[in-house]
């Protein structure tokens, strides 16, 4: 039986949440770094008719999507927003031209708080008035604000250990020559001193990566100051970043990919044949988020509560030790497992991953899906020559259209996997797709149904659509087309109201967020005549022609009451009546409700519309609370 | 309770053709009846086999003929002993007729039964269908398959028949292939389902050993539009059957105690942080969600009142060319979205859009409220599935897509920007294409291999196996996985050897090398005794050592390490010769503690050594290292210092006269 479809009560063992969740030992610490000068506060697009947005609002509006996902992802990582080429300074170090964005209650560098996000929203209304913006490095003066800010972002990120936290500066400028106004010897010291101020930073630990915002007809060229300063060589120069967007849009885009850190699930072995064995990492690319765990709070104090778990035998009411021994009823005994010998059930294989043969890719059913993919890209760090091998065996499945059949032999579920070879897409906003391959769990024999022979019946053939239905069909679907469709193109409407809710609450808001369910069908664009009469023309095709009618009448034939309806409600009056005998008040009074039969008891229960499941005693207890006693 | 309760006959072909498999027909077989025992404790079971050597059912005594059929188990209710019977079956030397034993099946559930318990009935067959049926006394085989068919569909029951045929030459194929035919008449004349298997892993898969009466998760409309609307009822297509969850076990009953569960129950208990001796109680507790840093809390019945509450409906929100999907998106187990059963009209409206939708490989998005009252919508994509059984109608495979929020989007690097040392040359992607191609899996003769339709999960089979031998043998061990479950784990060694020139070449063509782990090396430069050769290392780590600035435990560490490594070596010295060593360590110990502002530990290490040693011979030591400008850090060269510059200048002499 299938009570719970939605698995809501599914026992969510560790192993199983090891695989929702990657394992994060490590946290960060984020600064980002946003050059404030004049020219971020010019129009980004090249159309002067269009109202456009500037890189400074780019930028903005990237790091508050950033700042969102951190504080849903409930995460520990700590973040601090610098802005630098300013008029007002607020740092530590008392450097000019640099301002320390802050909130109440939270440190510099700390964890993002509603407060901080929802502030940084609105930062550039008042950015003006309070912080102000002008060039940081000009001719005749001696301050470097570039300096000065990568200086105070260091001093931000200098607590922790870089083994357990990654540090990061993200630098979003649209400044491809930020000395450029400046000449000669001064020109040269100031160089040097930024790329050692840069050096410096790095060799702590703390890796600088550069966000570059460009206008269309003016690209950003990395190798004028930046290549230098980020330490880029050769080759990398030129895959830096390979186009700037052509839409604000799509470099949002791009930029909002970079400023995620690849986080890998676990490096395994995938043996390929006689002892090839090849190494690859694995990574969640899709999970989907739930709304977080809850806490339990003492609603007197708000405080927090400790769980704490205890063990009671069940037949003597002793407290015990958390049980090593494990037992199943069968055959009307009790069959004991040690954890140990259930651990050994379970390992049918070493966690690696073993290639078993490859099929053509139709042989990978639409049903044949249990769990979301795992990515897995190859590593050369443990056992050189991996990428080249998966490389090899990624282009001959891609061109001949096969999947590689394996077995995953991981401890939560060994399975059979399919690896489906990805190729990589890029489109305007840089990378869609990856390249590498899609790891898909498949069922067993035993995990799939066959529901559609349930209703199966011998002597009826089933009805199949005539070829003009189908053209009718047709001719509908090319209608209703989601052109550009793409698979994410949904926020989760429960989710978004769950964390607006939530922030409104953190924030002491009374208004409850209104938050626009994108998941609903375009109403206005489906009563465009050409899609209705479409729609009307497929209808009659497959219904004929007087179908609402025939609906209409079957529904009221319904409403005189189908034979189940009628015979409930026969059964409600014969309750009623019945009930109707008994002093239930008295008899509940004197304990005599056990001397009845369930039958006498469900009467009453009928008769008041409550639930007759349950044991007899549970019966009775419904009676007497029913009866308020 | 009994109302999904099912009936079930195996109908077993245990003739001679057979006995190689009959030890997964008696696995399977088994494990189906174990898990009624578990999960279905008042269905019926009865065994029937054929092709044995004595005879014993009631037809053959009521009417004659019905030979070489044993009834062994007449039906009844599940039970322990079931299981030992499936465990031991009889080889049999004659040749089986699974119409007859279709005969005796349908008798049995008759004479049971009558004209009650319909569409609860089950005839399982499993044979090979090798031999030739006998011929019927009256009319064709053909009527005599027409006439069964007629009485299975008038009782309501089911056929279930599964042929086991693995490539085995010699054997007659007219025979095979009027019996094949024989036995599709059934599926299409009765309630019947007929599958071919090639190997004994798949016949572990066939049989579906536990009966699932599934329930729908919707049933409704599915909205192409307002005025448009198909009526369907949506059912899990696929749903991962779990490792049965155990009971944790107490031993703590008393030995007579005939009612004693055994269990251990798990009690939570919510104290407050300040007093951990208080409970709170229920009603005090109110959940907290987490934003950040911050725990919000909010009780349930507000929560309710603010909460995303959707209206239940399954709408279209438009079609898309099915490559806009990748199959990696695929979030979850499986739909599968079937037309109001008996409706005639949506059978064809499902039909006529599913038929579409393959012809224009097109995909459906829908959007999904299964239920009133659920908190979420759910996003998916809607298949087409073209019933290939006249008597099955067309349906959709409805598959869960992401939201934004489910999707991280990391970047990979370019494969083509790697360098060209990671690249395969032409032969070895040659190679590599061979591989790939050789290693087939669906072999143009015979079925596609570990079909997961018809795979086993080896890890339910292990435990229920394992079960019920425990059920015999307390103290057994855990069974080693058989040869074929070994074939879903492992790749199969007859398709590896069978292709191994492909492999050779593959492995040829391919070099693979460890790289011994990184963190070891680092580590193992400052463990342990550095050796004489790694002298310039132990000053160069030193350097590198100091020279980090991430912590400042650092340096003390590097100076604590370096002070070790220089006792150790003038401990070791012999007639000097470590001196010059040590001087230079020395020398860069000095330096390192002036630019870290660290002149103390310095000179309270100096001082140290020269206590130690300077009435042994080691003492001329000491006396080198004026000449090498190793004094103590004086005040000049470091602020923190308490030393001056004379008393420096002086050491070792003026130690000597300090210590007097």
């Amino acid at each position: 039986m299938d009570l719970d479809p939605e698995g809501l009560f599914r026992d969510d063992s560790d192993s199983e949440s090891e695989f929702y969740q990657e394992k994060d030992f490590t946290k960060e610490f984020v600064v980002y770094l946003v050059d404030a000068s004049p020219k971020m506060f010019g129009a980004a697009g090249s159309d002067e008719d269009e109202k456009t947005d500037t890189h400074f609002h780019v930028a903005i509006n990237c790091i508050s999507q950033s700042l969102k996902a951190q504080i849903i992802g409930s995460s520990y990582d700590e973040v601090a927003v610098c802005f630098f080429n300013t008029k007002e300074k607020k740092n530590l170090q008392d450097l000019n031209g640099v301002y320390v964005f802050n909130v109440t209650d939270r440190e510099c560098l700390d964890r993002p708080t509603a407060r901080l996000i929802k502030e940084f929203f609105y930062v550039e209304d008042t950015f003006m008035s309070n912080i102000g913006s002008r060039y940081g490095i000009v001719s005749g003066s001696q301050e470097n604000s570039l300096y000065n800010a990568l200086w105070v972002a260091q001093a931000l990120l200098r607590k922790g250990s870089s083994k357990s936290v990654s540090k990061r500066i993200l630098l979003f400028t649209n400044e491809d020559d930020p000395f450029g106004s400046i000449t000669g010897a001064t020109k040269t010291d100031m160089i040097r001193m930024t790329l050692q101020r840069a050096k410096d930073a790095q060799d702590l630990g703390i890796s600088i990566e550069l966000l570059p915002l460009s206008r269309p007809d003016e690209g950003f060229n990395v190798s004028i100051f930046y290549a230098e300063l980020l330490g880029l060589e050769g080759d990398e120069i030129s895959h830096f970043l390979p186009s700037a967007g052509e839409k604000l849009e799509d470099m949002t885009d791009q930029l909002r990919k970079r400023m995620f850190k690849k986080r890998k699930v676990k490096t395994i072995r995938f043996s390929i044949a006689n002892g090839i064995c090849i190494e690859v990492n694995t990574y969640a690319l899709i999970r989907s988020t739930s709304p977080g765990s809850i806490m339990w709070l003492d609603s007197i104090t708000n405080l927090p509560l400790k769980t704490e778990r205890s063990f009671v035998c069940a037949d003597t009411g002793a407290l015990v030790e958390e049980p090593r021994i494990y037992f199943h009823p069968y055959k009307n005994e009790i069959i004991k497992f040690s954890t140990d010998e259930l651990s050994k059930i379970k390992k049918v294989s070493n966690g690696q991953l073993h290639l078993l043969g490859f099929k053509p890719l139709d042989c990978l059913k639409d049903y044949h899906n249990l769990r979301p993919s795992t990515f897995i890209f190859p590593t050369d760090e443990e056992v050189v020559g991996s990428t080249r091998i998966f490389i090899a065996l990624h282009r001959s499945m891609l061109r001949l259209q096969r999947f590689a059949l394996a077995f995953y032999g991981s401890l939560y579920r060994p399975q059979l996997v399919a690896l489906v070879a990805q190729d990589e897409i890029t489109g305007s906003s840089g990378q869609v797709e990856p390249p590498g391959m899609h790891m898909i769990y498949l069922p067993y024999s035993d995990d799939i149904r066959h529901v559609e022979e349930l209703h199966m019946s011998a002597d009826a053939i089933a009805p199949r659509a005539t070829d003009d239905q189908i053209k009718k069909a047709s001719a509908l679907l090319r209608r209703i087309d989601l052109k550009d469709f793409s698979v994410c193109q949904f926020t989760n409407p429960a989710l978004q109201r769950h964390y607006g809710i939530l922030q409104a609450l953190a924030l002491g808001e009374d208004e409850m967020p209104d938050i626009k369910d994108e998941t609903l069908p375009d109403e206005e664009g489906l009563s465009r005549p050409g899609i209705v009469r479409a729609l009307q023309e497929f209808k009659i095709s497959v219904y004929g022609e007087n179908y609402d009618q025939e609906e209409a009448n079957a529904a009221a034939a319904k409403g005189c009451g189908s034979e189940a309806s009628r015979k409930r409600k026969a059964m409600a009056e014969t309750a009623a009546r019945e009930s109707a005998s008994y002093d239930w008040a008295d008899l509940a009074e004197n304990g005599k409700l056990k001397d009845l039969t369930v039958v006498e008891l469900k009467y009453y229960l009928t008769a008041h519309n409550l639930p007759v499941t349950g044991k007899k005693e549970a019966l009775i207890s419904r009676i007497l609370t029913h009866l308020g006693k | 309770m009994a109302r999904n309760k099912e009936a079930v006959v195996l109908l077993l072909d245990v003739g001679p053709s057979m006995h190689s498999v009959l030890p997964e027909v008696e696995r399977v077989c088994s494990m189906l009846v174990q898990k009624k025992l578990i999960f279905g404790k008042s269905d019926e079971v009865g065994f029937v086999l054929f092709g044995t050597d004595d005879t014993y059912n009631e037809l053959q005594k009521e009417v004659g003929g019905y030979e070489h059929i044993v009834v062994l188990r007449n039906i009844g209710v599940v039970d322990g002993n079931a299981v030992g019977f499936l465990q031991n079956l009889p080889r049999g030397n004659f040749p089986g007729d699974f119409i007859d034993a279709i005969v005796v099946g349908i008798d049995l559930l008759i004479k049971k039964f009558g004209p009650t318990n319909k569409g609860k009935q089950r005839i399982c067959l499993i044979t090979d269908a090798k031999y030739p049926i006998k011929e019927p006394y009256e009319g064709t085989k053909e009527d005599q398959v027409n006439t069964i068919s007629q009485m299975m569909q008038t009782h309501g029951i089911r056929l279930d028949c599964i042929v086991i045929r693995e490539k085995l030459p010699g054997a007659d194929l007219r025979v095979m292939e009027e019996n094949d035919s024989l036995l599709d008449q059934f599926s299409r004349k009765a309630i019947a389902k007929i599958v071919h298997v090639d190997s004994p892993t798949s016949l572990l898969g066939a049989l579906k050993t536990r009966n699932i009466s599934p329930v729908t998760v919707f049933r409704g409309d599915l909205e192409l539009s307002s005025t448009m609307k198909i009526k369907v009822w949506v059912y899990k297509k696929t749903s991962e059957e779990k490792f049965p969850t155990l009971k944790k076990y107490s031993g703590k009953a008393h030995s007579s105690d005939k009612f004693a569960t055994y269990e251990v129950k798990v009690d939570y208990e919510y104290k407050s942080m300040e007093d951990p001796d208080k409970v709170v109680p229920p009603e005090q507790r109110i959940r907290g969600y987490r934003y950040g840093p911050q725990v919000v809390p909010i009780s349930s019945a507000e929560w309710e009142a603010v909460k995303f509450k959707p209206e239940k409906g399954v709408k279209l929100l438009g079609f898309t060319d099915a490559s806009n999907i990748l199959r990696h998106y695929y979030m979850k187990d499986v739909y599968i979205f079937i037309p109001e059963p008996g409706n005639q009209k949506a059978i064809v409206a499902v039909s006529a859009i599913a038929r579409a939708m393959k012809d224009m490989n097109k995909s459906a998005i829908l959007r999904c409220v299964w239920r009133q009252g659920q908190g979420n919508v759910v996003i998916g994509v809607l298949r087409p599935n073209i019933s290939s059984v006249d008597n099955i109608p067309d349906s959709f495979y409805f598959n869960v897509l992401p939201f934004v929020e489910d999707v991280r989007e990391f970047q990979f690097p370019s494969f083509r920007s790697f360098p060209s040392s990671w690249q395969p040359n032409e032969q070895q992607q040659e190679a590599a294409d061979n591989l790939v191609k050789m290693l087939d899996l669906t072999p143009s003769e015979g079925e596609e291999v570990l079909q997961p339709d018809y795979t086993p999960n080896p890890v339910l089979e292990r435990f229920y196996h394992f079960l019920d031998l425990k059920s015999k043998q307390p103290d057994a061990d855990v069974p080693p996985l058989d040869r074929n479950l070994r074939g879903i784990t492992e790749p199969d060694p007859a398709v590896f050897s069978c292709h191994k020139s492909v492999i050779d070449n593959f492995h040829k063509n391919f070099e693979l090398k460890e790289k011994p782990k990184k963190k070891k090396s680092s580590k193992r430069a400052w463990r342990g005794k550095p050796s004489a050769s790694s002298e310039e290392e132990g000053v160069d780590d030193f350097e590198a050592m100091m020279a980090r600035r991430d912590s400042s435990k650092w340096v003390s560490k590097a100076i604590k390490e370096m002070q070790n490594h220089v006792s150790d070596l003038l401990e070791n010295s012999y007639e000097g010769d470590a001196y010059s060593k040590a001087i230079e360590c020395l020398l860069a110990l000095r330096k390192g503690c002036i630019l870290e502002q660290e002149p103390k530990e310095f000179n309270r290490f100096l001082l140290g050594l020269y206590e130690k040693w300077k009435d042994t011979d080691l003492a001329n030591f000491f006396e080198l290292l004026s000449s090498k400008n190793i004094t103590l850090i004086s005040q000049k060269e470091a602020p923190d210092s308490n030393v001056t510059e004379e008393d420096a200048k002086n050491f070792p002499v003026k130690a000597e006269l300090k210590s007097q």
